[in-house]
């Protein structure tokens, strides 16, 4: 879950790393004109986007005078980057920098350990210093038993030749960074640039974090404080009404899962599940030269009014002609469970299962009931002896005919 | 009764307020409701959710309780041994 | 042989009185598996199936010994289960619960290694070694277990629980019959990847060969192809990768700071390639695989 700029400082600010004397967000060019005015000297504005490439497609940009701080602002303001509107533009004061450094935090899922990384060449990005100056990168692995250490921040940051008072001010920059990505529960805590000033002080220019969405309820007084609501999903692309739809079919009841759903432009809707079947069967779709109207996840044994309303759902979406429900060999959801909410789910949206459902392919855990059910209604269905792909390929050579 | 599933309850057995908690209290779906007199009520939005767990079945005496499979020519649920 | 579990590998379950908990009891004591006690605090004196219920893992590893624990308890509460069981000594952990945050799983893994315990998971439906016994839900009941898994000389290993059970039905139906399936967890830090299971399948006289399945994102197959390489895994490999098609869907890359660390192997056909360069043979489709997998220990 990403959070804007201004709010990975405030959340940075609170383990006492050192942000610029003003730095506020403005939601209009007056406000960004009176921030200018109170620090009474350059500044730089910056788009609060939850994209990047934010500088190259002019999101940020420097200010001499609050009037032109007040221009600017309403540039940025009405500056769409990657299809994200900026939540408001972030305005603080500029300083003479004397060198810029990168500082993170990241999990390194191999070693299961959080990692440290560290370079002395910040302020572009750390892809292409460790692949072109990889001798400015220090990395060092820490525990998650023992408390964050200042020593491990130590050693990271003097393993790049850094000694004297730099040494010591960048230790507990990098400490204060780490306890803030186990404290908060985060994946990513970036501050790049940091940046030493002509006057030896230290402050954060740019910051990023990310956090677990699964630690959310752990976290929520945080998030609170933030502002950030239980409704903000931070998805890299807003969700469509569609999925939102899908989204709360799968809140309201607790039993099994009918969720992940996203919306596609194809004709054919699918139940499908669970998560690896759902990837598989997708992929099997489209080899075989189908279109899928959606994706989704069924599995952990639904109700059958979850899978009744999710095939409503996907019926009722423009250009969806028949639905093909596929799922691997299930152990612990029920065959015959899923087949009475799909039918349900076709007959309440008022069409006939035999002819709506292309194919059934759900296998395994109470086959026999299920297949009755299917036949009762006419539904083409199939057994395991009919493997994911050949299934999927019945489904498409339906649309085809149709 | 639902499209697939149908559940009935001899009246003697519906009748009777402590078989009617049982199955309040057994059934996993919440299909039998307790009637402010005490009476049985079938929760017909309920019905489909059905397991076949039988233990509605384990709860009373047998015949008390039929769980029918409308979608295999009607053949009610029977204990399994 | 197999590995990690046999008829003779005694568990217990930590949070055995939950309605999921209670379905795997039943289906592993029906399996053969000797399921030794169960862990929900509050509610010692019980019973589930026949299985005495505790309030605490030391009660019962002080009485009897105890090889494993399924996990299968809320995520807030997963972490402390998993302490709990590793400092009572057990060196086998599945942990099953889904959702646990990054932070928690990394210091369970963590105190795991410290300890010379392992652990698969979590979000995972555990192991099985077909005709042996079975550790958590994979292959659901008993009777559907037996349907789908075979006594045999292939090692599986999956990051999808569902998709375990439809390879190995699938090795099945060909004659090719399993020593130990493995559903390893699909969340981003798990206990054991393909990479570490493979010395134990290595030293397993009776594996011959080995299946995977894979997905998107993460550095799990470039490690395994690292694994192969540096180890010369006496092993053939065939490999399954789902989700090609999301190489064509913007989003849902992985984090920018991620691949300096992880390596740029998060696309489908990124690790594809890996895969292949270390002599692992991809298969395009699951029905695929049992004559691939026939060809290479021809
Ligand atoms: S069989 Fe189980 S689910 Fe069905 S009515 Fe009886 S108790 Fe409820």
């Amino acid at each position: 879950m990403r959070f804007y700029e201004f709010e990975s400082k405030a959340l940075l600010a609170k383990q006492g790393l050192p942000l610029p004397a003003v730095s506020r967000v403005a939601g209009t060019p007056a406000e960004a004109g009176a921030i200018a005015r109170e620090i009474a000297g350059p500044v730089v504005l910056k788009s609060q986007v939850l994209t990047g490439g934010r500088m190259k497609a002019g999101g940020v940009l420097f200010a001499d005078s609050p009037d032109e701080c007040e221009s600017a602002a309403e540039k940025i303001l009405k500056l769409e980057i990657n299809g994200h509107a900026p939540r408001g533009v972030l305005v603080e004061g500029r300083a003479p920098v004397a060198q810029e450094y990168y500082a993170g935090v990241i999990y390194d899922v191999l070693a299961k350990l959080p990692v440290m990384i560290f370079s002395d060449m910040g302020g572009i990005d750390i892809e292409e210093v460790a692949e072109k100056h990889p001798q400015h990168i220090a990395k060092l692995h820490f525990s998650t038993i023992l408390p964050p250490s200042d020593f491990r921040a130590k050693e990271l940051v003097s393993s790049l030749g850094i000694s004297g008072s730099e040494l010591n001010r960048l230790t507990r920059i990098v400490a204060q960074l780490a306890r803030s990505f186990t404290q908060y529960s985060l994946t990513l805590a970036e501050i790049n640039p940091l940046a030493r000033l002509e006057d030896g002080s230290f402050i954060c220019l740019d910051a990023h974090v990310d956090m677990e969405a699964e630690a959310r309820d752990r976290q929520q007084a945080i998030l609170e404080e933030l502002g950030i609501g239980p409704d903000e999903t931070r998805q890299a692309r807003p969700p469509t009404p569609f999925e939102i739809r899908g989204a709360q079919i799968d809140a309201v009841d607790h039993r099994g899962v009918a969720g992940n759903v996203v919306e596609f432009d194809g004709d054919l809707g699918l139940v499908i599940g669970a998560g690896g079947g759902s990837l598989t069967l997708f992929d099997a779709i489209r080899r075989h030269g189908g279109k899928p109207a959606n994706y989704c996840e069924i599995g952990g044994n639904p109700s059958v009014s979850k899978t009744c309303e999710l095939t409503k759902l996907i019926l009722s979406k423009t250009g969806v002609r028949k639905i093909a429900v596929m799922m691997n060999v299930v152990s612990n959801t029920r065959v015959d469970i899923v087949a009475r909410g799909v039918i349900k789910g076709v007959i309440e949206s008022g069409y006939d299962p035999a002819h709506k459902i292309a194919i059934f392919r759900i296998p395994g855990s109470w086959e026999q009931d299920g297949f009755k059910i299917l036949s009762k209604y006419g539904v083409e269905y199939c057994d395991r002896s009919v493997s994911m792909f050949d299934a999927a390929g019945r489904a498409v050579a339906k649309m085809q005919q149709a | 009764m639902g499209l697939f599933i149908e559940v009935q309850v001899a009246p003697e057995a519906s009748s009777k307020p402590a078989v009617v908690k049982k199955l309040v209290e057994v059934c996993p779906v919440n299909i039998f409701g307790e009637r402010e007199d005490g009476g049985l009520d079938i929760i017909e939005s309920n019905v489909d959710e059905c397991t076949l767990c039988e233990l509605c079945l384990d709860a009373t005496e047998p015949g008390a309780v039929r769980v029918i499979k409308l979608y295999d020519q009607g053949q009610a649920l029977e204990r399994s041994a | 042989m197999s590995i990690l579990i046999t008829r003779d590998t005694t568990f217990i379950i930590q949070g055995i009185t939950g309605r999921e908990a209670v379905n795997v009891t039943r289906e592993c004591l029906d399996y053969g598996s000797k399921i030794v006690g169960g862990v929900t605090p509050g509610r010692a004196g019980r019973e589930v199936y026949g299985v005495p219920v505790y309030d605490t893992v030391a009660q019962i590893a002080s009485k009897t010994r105890v090889d494993g624990s399924i996990i299968t308890v809320p995520a807030p509460f997963a972490r402390d289960a998993a302490f709990e069981a590793i400092e009572a000594g057990i060196k086998t952990m599945v942990i099953v619960t889904e959702r646990i945050p990054r932070g928690d799983v990394a210091q369970m893994v963590e105190l795991a290694k410290l300890r010379a315990a392992r652990i698969i998971g979590p979000n995972c439906l555990g192991i099985i070694s077909p005709g042996e016994a079975k550790m958590g839900g994979l292959g659901g009941r008993a009777e559907d277990a037996r349907k789908a898994f075979s006594k045999g000389p292939i090692g599986v290993m999956s990051r999808s629980g569902g998709m375990t059970t439809e390879i190995c039905n699938t090795l099945t139906a060909a004659g090719l019959g399993q020593s130990t399936a493995v559903s390893i967890g699909g969340d981003a830090i798990i206990g054991s990847t393909y990479a570490e299971l493979m010395p134990l399948f290595d030293a397993d006289e009776e594996t011959k060969g080995i299946v995977i399945y894979s997905e998107p994102g993460g550095p799990m197959e470039a490690d395994l192809a690292r694994y192969v390489k540096e180890e010369k895994s006496r092993l053939p490999i065939v490999a399954f990768m789902a989700g090609r098609f999301m190489d064509e869907m913007p989003g849902m890359r992985f984090g920018h700071a991620g691949t300096i660390v992880e390596g740029k192997a998060d696309t489908a056909a990124e690790k594809i390639q890996r895969l292949e360069e270390a002599g692992i043979t991809v298969a395009e489709r699951i029905e695929d695989i049992p004559a691939l997998l026939k060809k290479r220990l021809a």
